[in-house]
């Protein structure tokens, strides 16, 4: 039977932790993600966990120290937001190019200027390309049990990529909501032991780690790399698939709400989902045909199958939590248009920028987006196709 | 829609405003209602204004946007009553509930117009009377549970009674002054 509780992201971030218990966290605190080294260090000095919990003294030296414990063999994890999360960046890329299985909970804040403690994509979006997994909630569950499915994930053979679990820094990360947990032995029996394939302190191969690559290699380490990261697609939804045995819930790379038959779709990462599914049903009350395609995996991401979940549609709005100042449109909106560009979707779109800096969506923002979308389709023009969503006159 | 009822917090910056929101979503949840209480942060700092929120329903709650359209609100401090604008889209058939030792005749031109319910509490007498401090979110607390009546009185002093027993497990003296201080504010508010 499910545990019913109420908690907030934060707290079932840290639970999972708890029960997935992994060998090593360093970790720096930093708003508003600070409390899961908090949370841990509790559940370590009562004797729920034995993590070895490493206080280091910056973000730059959590990511290497979790390079370093993950290359010895341990199963590591660590947490950052915002800045946080900038200040590893050089090692991120180390750790994706050393293959090394580390889970993140990053919770999603703001980068500066101006200095800001609330919720916005900028921090993982900026984090794309570094060859990190991502995947995001709309909720404080989905939060939870995309962290259970983390390391069957980034462990998997073919995969071998760390990943991060992203959630929206205090709407969820510090809303207390419902929420249904596993119990501990279940969630043990699903993510299992770690055994990695290669590792430091293994006395039987000697290895290095992170050597350089002569331009003859090099090239060639990278190709395998986004190799790994093509494969997560399939071990994503295999995961998902046998979390759904378990949970009773069921998770792919994206989720559609009233999507099949919409003329009207909505593309947006995170909390305002839920916002945008109380719309919908509001509008389709009234007859419009609103739909949602919810994306959960940003990385990979699954540009093929998005385009074909929008084929029916005819205006899509891409809606991006993050500014990227190409003076095109935020990355969520680049990278999907180059897809459906590439699938010859016919629908129109738009690309709106919202919620910069925690700035609030109300479920009358998201009927005037659904508005804009009837006007774009009975026109069959987008007009401006990058725009601001409650800016300030 | 009738089963969602939606309810503002204003206080200040250590005056538990955002603990209160929080406490009643847990009770509420204690009771089987699907729940929802977050904070909304500005500026993080002792006396700066701060709003938080609760939202309990019979249903799963999706929406995660701040709330615009209350159905009670609830001012822990009623220097915020001058600076901020509390009934601002506060539904008429609700009601407010502010902590003052001032009458409504004194209060209600502070309101903006506001023609719903109008309920007062000396959230600082019940304190003093009870705990001997000043903590003003446990009575206001129990007095926005008696005014909105989203849960049942006693079922909620049995739900309080509970969390606080697990909460200060060692220290019972605690218990009895926060329960005294419940049960009074419960008589106390109009």
């Amino acid at each position: 039977m499910a545990i019913k509780e109420r908690m907030s992201g934060n707290e079932a971030i840290a639970y999972a932790m708890k029960q997935i218990n992994p060998d090593v966290m360093p970790a720096f605190p930093i708003t508003p993600s600070t409390e899961l080294p908090q949370m841990v260090s509790n559940y370590i000095a009562n004797g729920q966990m034995d993590t070895e919990f490493i206080p280091v003294e910056s973000e730059h030296s959590a990511m290497s120290a979790a390079i370093g414990a993950s290359s010895a063999g341990a199963r590591t994890m660590t947490a950052t937001s915002s800045a946080g999360l900038a200040f590893m960046w050089e090692v991120l890329y180390v750790a994706a190019s050393n293959r090394l299985p580390i889970a993140m909970a990053l919770v999603n804040r703001a980068l500066s200027g101006p200095i800001n403690i609330n919720c916005e994509h900028s921090d993982s979006m900026g984090a794309r390309d570094s060859g990190w997994l991502q995947i995001y909630a709309e909720n404080n569950q989905e939060a939870y049990d995309n962290f259970v499915q983390a390391y069957r994930i980034a462990e998997h053979a073919d995969v071998k990529l760390p990943i991060m679990i992203c959630q929206d820094g205090f709407i969820i990360s510090h809303g207390v909501q419902n929420i249904e947990l596993l119990e501990d032995d279940k969630v043990k029996a699903f993510v299992g032991e770690y055994n990695p394939e290669h590792f430091l302190l293994n006395e039987k191969e000697v290895c290095s780690v992170g050597p350089y690559a002569i331009t003859n290699y090099g090239m060639e380490a990278k190709k395998a790399q986004a190799h790994a990261m093509d494969n997560a697609k399939q071990v994503i939804l295999d995961v998902a698939a046998e979390y759904e045995k378990i949970s009773g819930r069921k998770y792919g790379l994206y989720e559609g709400y009233r999507l099949e038959d919409a003329d009207y779709v909505i593309v947006a990462i995170g909390s305002v989902c839920g916002t945008i599914k109380d719309t919908i049903d509001e509008l389709r009350d009234n007859g419009v045909k609103a739909g949602l395609m919810k994306v959960r995996v940003f990385r990979p991401f699954p540009g093929e199958e998005f385009a074909k979940a929008l084929k029916n549609a005819k205006s899509v709005a891409i809606m991006d939590r993050a500014e990227s100042y190409s003076s095109q449109g935020g990355p969520l909106g680049s990278e999907l248009m180059a897809a459906m560009y590439r699938a010859k979707t016919k629908a129109e779109t738009v690309n709106i920028v919202y919620g910069l800096c925690g700035r609030d969506v109300s479920v009358n923002d998201i009927k005037n987006v659904y508005t804009q979308l009837e006007d774009v389709a009975a026109k069959g023009a987008a007009g401006r196709e990058y725009q601001y969503l409650g800016l300030r006159d | 829609m009738s089963s969602l009822t939606e309810i503002r917090w204003h206080g200040r910056g250590g005056q538990g405003a955002k603990t209160a929101a929080l406490l009643l979503a847990d009770v509420a949840f204690s009771t089987g209602k699907h729940v929802q209480g977050f904070p909304e942060y500005g500026p993080e700092r002792m006396g700066a204004p701060i709003t938080a929120y609760d939202r309990i329903s019979d249903k799963e709650i999706r929406v995660h946007s701040n709330i615009y359209e209350p159905d009670y609100v609830v001012v822990v401090d009623e220097t915020l009553l001058t600076s901020v604008d509390v009934t601002n889209g506060l539904k008429e058939e609700g009601a407010i509930l502010i902590n003052t030792a001032k009458s409504k005749d004194e209060i209600i031109p502070l309101l903006r117009g506001y023609k719903g319910k109008v309920f007062t509490i000396d959230a600082k007498d019940v304190c003093m009377k009870t705990l001997g401090k000043y903590f003003p979110n446990t009575p206001m607390l129990a007095a926005i549970v008696k005014v909105s009546g989203v849960l049942d009185t006693d079922t909620f002093l049995k739900g309080m009674e509970e969390s606080l027993q697990h909460k200060f497990a060692k220290k019972p003296e605690v218990l009895e002054g926060n329960m005294k201080a419940l049960k009074l504010a419960i008589e106390e508010v109009r």
